[in-house]
């Protein structure tokens, strides 16, 4: 399933946020999203995924969803969202539940998820007990069980620290190349959106529009961060960005 | 030669820290300070009764079986009143939470029936709900209505929006989002909402038993009151104490099972 996006425009009370963004979503491709912050690009993924609604324009699924999908459009949080009174189990289960699956293919599902996180050793374990890296890989594998036809992950990595970071992108690149799925991915983080990027989209500051659209063409696997090519992409991005990040940071204050 | 000494400590404090046995010690040291004090005449028998004859008086009414004559309408009456106005307080909270034209129409409501002193409204529930049982029933209700239902709106308030958000963008439906997610987020502040509601329960349990009630701690508090008998109006205050205690313990046991997820 492909996601398109049509002159989409959006303004919260007098304050233009997003102007006249036209994008597509390929179908197993995963499309970065950066900009500064402030730059609407959190709203930008919340309306792809159905939980706001644009002012203008429209955001149109092409084709169907894959067979056995039970949320085509899924999010996976900055700040987890995990139920805190539930298991890592239980939080999983929950996506589920409403399905009518029966318990026995809900077990099946959570077992095959839990695995593939590499989580099947703490399905008993509460939130609280989890370190955030831990958190956010029980949030992917919840979003995982539902089978989406596009991922929408919202700064997945923004609250964990960089060591842990580089693992999940590991992890993510991992489970990217054994079943590719198709992903926005937002951030305000070049090196993740050089390294997990097929597309990377540089949106401007406040409202924010496309800037340029840059394509990585080097497999997800095969991508090293001393290759000068990805380096110079790097660059590249950081050269867009500078000086919208510094208008932006001086422009905060009076609004 | 440059002087070398250790840097002070200065973090420590402003911790609570669990201190066994002090509640209990003060408790004791009140006491004997009454005891001794009334033994020696240094406090006259007419400001405090001595708490070895309030232990008597009330060993007294152990044996004579009146204790339970008294406690167990008195705890009917609790039971039944704290049940009512706490479920139809949570139900009416959570609905308060939930839909905003409840809210508009039912805070102001609520705000108003809050600071009326519910003993105020005895004889008037004496007229609506009969001179017996009923009428306490409802003076407890209304009282732990009220707390309950602020409470109750709060706790739903307060409930992490993000979870909400994330139950929504899984595709739940409305109902599993109040029952898995709202309630259990809201339930923290439920309980300690309860903690309040049924204080004023017991409260309110003496003032409905001072009128028209023949049995019941508060008939016997008030009777030893127009008779000025100290050692048994002490007893029976004595058994409200501990009602408030046992109270107050239950509901950190119910949160403890049900809480066990903060940890």
């Amino acid at each position: 399933m492909e996601l398109r996006l049509k002159n989409v425009s959006h303004a919260y009370g007098g304050t233009e946020v997003l102007r006249d963004i036209t994008l597509t979503i390929p179908e197993g491709k995963i499309v970065c999203i950066i900009g500064p912050s402030g730059c609407g690009k959190s709203t930008l993924l919340r309306m792809m995924g159905g939980l706001e609604q644009p002012d203008l324009g429209d955001i149109l699924q092409v084709g169907a969803p894959p067979e056995g999908c039970l949320n085509p459009l899924t999010y996976v949080f900055q700040d987890f969202a995990l139920l805190p009174w539930r298991s890592v189990e239980g939080n999983i289960a929950l996506a589920l539940e409403d399905h009518r699956l029966g318990r026995g293919r809900i077990r099946e599902i959570v077992a095959d998820v839990l695995a593939r996180t590499g989580l099947a050793d703490f399905a008993g374990a509460l939130p609280r007990q989890l370190s955030g890296g831990m958190k956010q890989r029980v949030a992917i594998a919840r979003a995982l069980a539902v089978n989406p036809a596009v991922m929408l992950l919202d700064e997945p990595l923004s609250a964990l620290d960089a060591q842990t970071r580089e693992l999940l992108m590991d992890d993510l690149i991992g489970l990217w190349t054994r079943a590719p799925f198709t992903a926005v991915y937002v951030t305000h983080n070049l090196t993740e959106a050089v390294r997990l990027g097929h597309a990377i989209v540089v949106l401007s500051r406040r409202p924010g529009a496309i800037r340029e659209m840059i394509e990585i063409d080097a497999p997800l696997e095969a991508r090293d961060m001393s290759d000068p090519a990805l380096a110079a992409k790097q660059q590249q991005l950081w050269h867009l960005m500078r000086d919208e990040a510094r208008a932006a940071d001086a422009e905060l204050a009076n609004v | 030669m440059s002087e070398i000494r250790p840097v002070p400590f200065r973090g420590g404090g402003f911790r609570p820290q669990v201190r066994r046995w002090v509640g209990l010690i003060v408790f004791v040291l009140l006491i004997a300070i009454a005891e001794w004090g009334t033994r020696t005449g240094w406090i006259s028998n007419l400001t405090l009764p001595r708490p070895s004859d309030v232990l008597a008086t009330f060993g007294e009414l152990w044996q004579s079986g009146l204790l339970f004559k008294h406690l167990s309408p008195s705890l009917s009456r609790l039971a039944v009143g704290a049940v009512l106005g706490v479920s139809v307080g949570v139900s009416v909270g959570v609905l308060i939470g939930l839909f905003s034209y409840v809210r508009a129409g039912l805070v102001p409501v609520v705000a108003a029936l809050f600071p009326i002193p519910k003993i105020a409204l005895l004889p008037l529930f004496v007229i609506w709900f009969g001179i017996d049982e009923g009428s306490k029933y409802a003076l407890i209700a209304f009282g732990t209505f009220t707390p309950t239902v602020v409470a109750t709106y709060g706790a739903v308030d307060n409930v992490d929006r993000t979870l909400i958000r994330m139950g929504q963008s899984f595709g739940l439906t409305w109902w599993s989002i109040v029952r898995k997610i709202v309630l259990p987020g809201a339930m923290p502040g439920i309980l300690s909402g309860l903690r309040i509601s049924l204080a004023i329960a017991i409260i309110l349990l003496v003032a409905a038993e001072m009128l028209g009630a023949e049995y019941g701690i508060g008939a016997y508090i008030l009777e030893a009151g127009s008779l000025y008998d100290l050692e048994r109006l002490f007893a029976g205050v004595v058994i409200l104490s501990a009602l408030g205690v046992i109270v107050s313990s239950a509901i950190t046991m119910i949160e403890k099972r049900l809480l066990r997820w903060r940890g």
